[in-house]
């Protein structure tokens, strides 16, 4: 399968996923909201272009925001990670090895030490910028800090059974893809 | 003048050099912009851009989910209509009866009765394809839009007869509803006892309670007590449609010899699957009148 094709799908799974899933649960605690969607971001190849990452990820967002009601609050955080992802990646990545060989980030092809890095700041950054968005309307110190932290839990579980049930083979990039 | 022109040329090789370079980092500060001019107008409009056509979309998605969901839900939605027909006929005139003194009886449809009386609120049913009681702020999506007769601003009314939510966006054939659950929705009330008067919003913390305040504590409120919807006419709510029961009262710190009181919802959110959105027939005149003074006060 095409990476293009394949990214179409998981586009359209995840944003699914997120809204009749996981949005249908109902909630432990008003500060556990489990997010799962933003994997789509962190999974896109490596060799995607800077602009166009951002361009997907403001897409992706927008379509997110429309099916919970609201559709500016997804946008903003998701734009966050798309920016900073290629940097964490340069740092993270030694650059004459793995980059050239792998297509996506995955605990493959990062080993798993670099990738739960990766994986960890964004997810703390895109829940810290969602609820800073919501804090603006509360205007409480403890919901802003207990939310990120309960939130960001949950997601680092569920992304941690998504990895374990979903292993993706780390597949080599080749001249003739 | 050859200097000059190259100097010039220059200049704007490294402006445009300089865009180049930092592309990314503009493109990202241009859609950031972008973005937030649509979270800023959603908030001031609760509209969100091209939110005619998303509706429709998302609402023919929300449409197929919920055509799914319906069947585990049948049986309690069976209960509730089967509840509110019980209340229904109970209100019927033939379950009164009284020793008959009238010597005709005549059929009158008009929409003015002979004492006078003229209809305010019309009951429109529709069916939830989509409802959410997790996030911060709730919505729920109904199957019934612009062409059956929906505007902004309609209240909606659970099965047993309890606030919901109010109209925020309209489609052809969907609307967006923002429910009782949510931190931007407030709801004027009153308290059935007495008719003191107060406002109902959420803390996002429970999706069964909601918060009542500005209730003055002259009013001796105490556990059990309902809160209905208040009797100052609006455009959304005919008063007295039940919106809860008090299930704890406290001083609040805020406000000036105030209840804070928090009102366990009449309507269960977590299974609605039919509503009624009601309209208020003389909302114009009222509106118009009310207007009218204003500009005469000016």
């Amino acid at each position: 399968m095409s990476s293009l094709l394949k990214n179409i799908i998981r586009f359209a799974l995840f944003i699914l996923v997120q809204a009749f899933v996981l949005n249908k649960i109902p909630a432990l605690h008003q500060f556990i909201k489990p997010y799962l969607y933003f994997l789509y971001i962190l999974w896109l190849p490596f060799s995607i272009p800077r602009s166009f990452l951002l361009i997907v990820a403001f897409i992706f967002g927008l379509s997110m925001g429309y099916f919970t009601g609201n559709p500016g609050l997804y946008l903003i955080p998701c734009l966050v990670i798309a920016f900073l992802r290629p940097f964490l990646i340069n740092i993270l990545l030694p650059q004459e090895t793995t980059e050239v060989s792998y297509a996506e980030p995955s605990l493959k092809s990062m080993g798993w030490a670099p990738y739960s890095v990766y994986v960890i700041i964004l997810t703390f950054v895109h829940h810290a910028v969602i609820v800073f968005i919501e804090w603006m309307s509360v205007g409480n110190f403890l919901f802003f800090v207990g939310k990120v932290a309960g939130s960001t839990a949950i997601s680092l579980l569920l992304i941690f059974i998504t990895e374990m049930l979903f292993s993706r083979k780390a597949k080599f990039r080749t001249n003739a893809a | 003048m050859h200097g000059v022109a190259a100097h010039a040329n220059r200049a704007m090789r490294n402006i445009f050099l300089f865009i180049r370079r930092f592309f990314t980092f503009f493109l990202f500060l241009v859609l950031l912009g972008v973005s937030l001019a649509i979270l800023v107008n959603y908030n001031k409009t609760y509209q969100g851009v091209y939110s005619g056509t998303a509706n429709e979309v998302t609402g023919k998605i929300n449409k197929g989910y919920n055509d799914v969901e319906y069947y585990f839900h049948l049986k309690e939605t069976n209960k509730q209509l089967a509840e509110e027909n019980t209340k229904l006929l109970n209100l019927l005139g033939s379950s009164f009866d009284a020793p008959d003194s009238s010597k005709q009886v005549k059929v009158d449809s008009l929409i003015k009765d002979t004492l006078g009386r003229m209809r305010r609120f019309i009951y429109l049913p529709a069916k939830v394809v989509n409802n959410s009681v997790t996030e911060e702020n709730n919505y729920l999506t109904l199957f019934r839009g612009k062409n059956q007769g929906v505007n902004i601003g309609m209240g909606v009314i659970g099965a047993n007869g309890s606030a919901v939510g109010k109209v925020i966006d309209v489609s052809a054939n969907y609307c967006r509803v923002m429910s009782l659950l949510n931190r931007k929705s407030k709801v004027s009330a009153m308290m059935k006892k007495g008719f003191f008067l107060g406002e109902i919003d959420w803390d996002g913390a429970d999706p069964g309670y909601l918060i009542m305040k500005s209730v003055t504590q002259g009013a001796h409120v105490a556990n059990g007590d309902s809160v209905l919807t208040s009797n100052i006419v609006n455009l959304s709510f005919p008063p007295g449609m039940l919106i809860g029961v008090v299930t704890q009262v406290k001083a609040d710190p805020e406000g000036t010899s105030t209840y804070l009181l928090k009102v366990k919802t009449a309507a269960n959110f977590y299974n609605l699957q039919y509503a009624y959105l009601v309209e208020n027939v003389m909302w114009q005149e009222q509106k118009t009148l009310e207007d009218k003074t204003q500009k005469v006060n000016e």
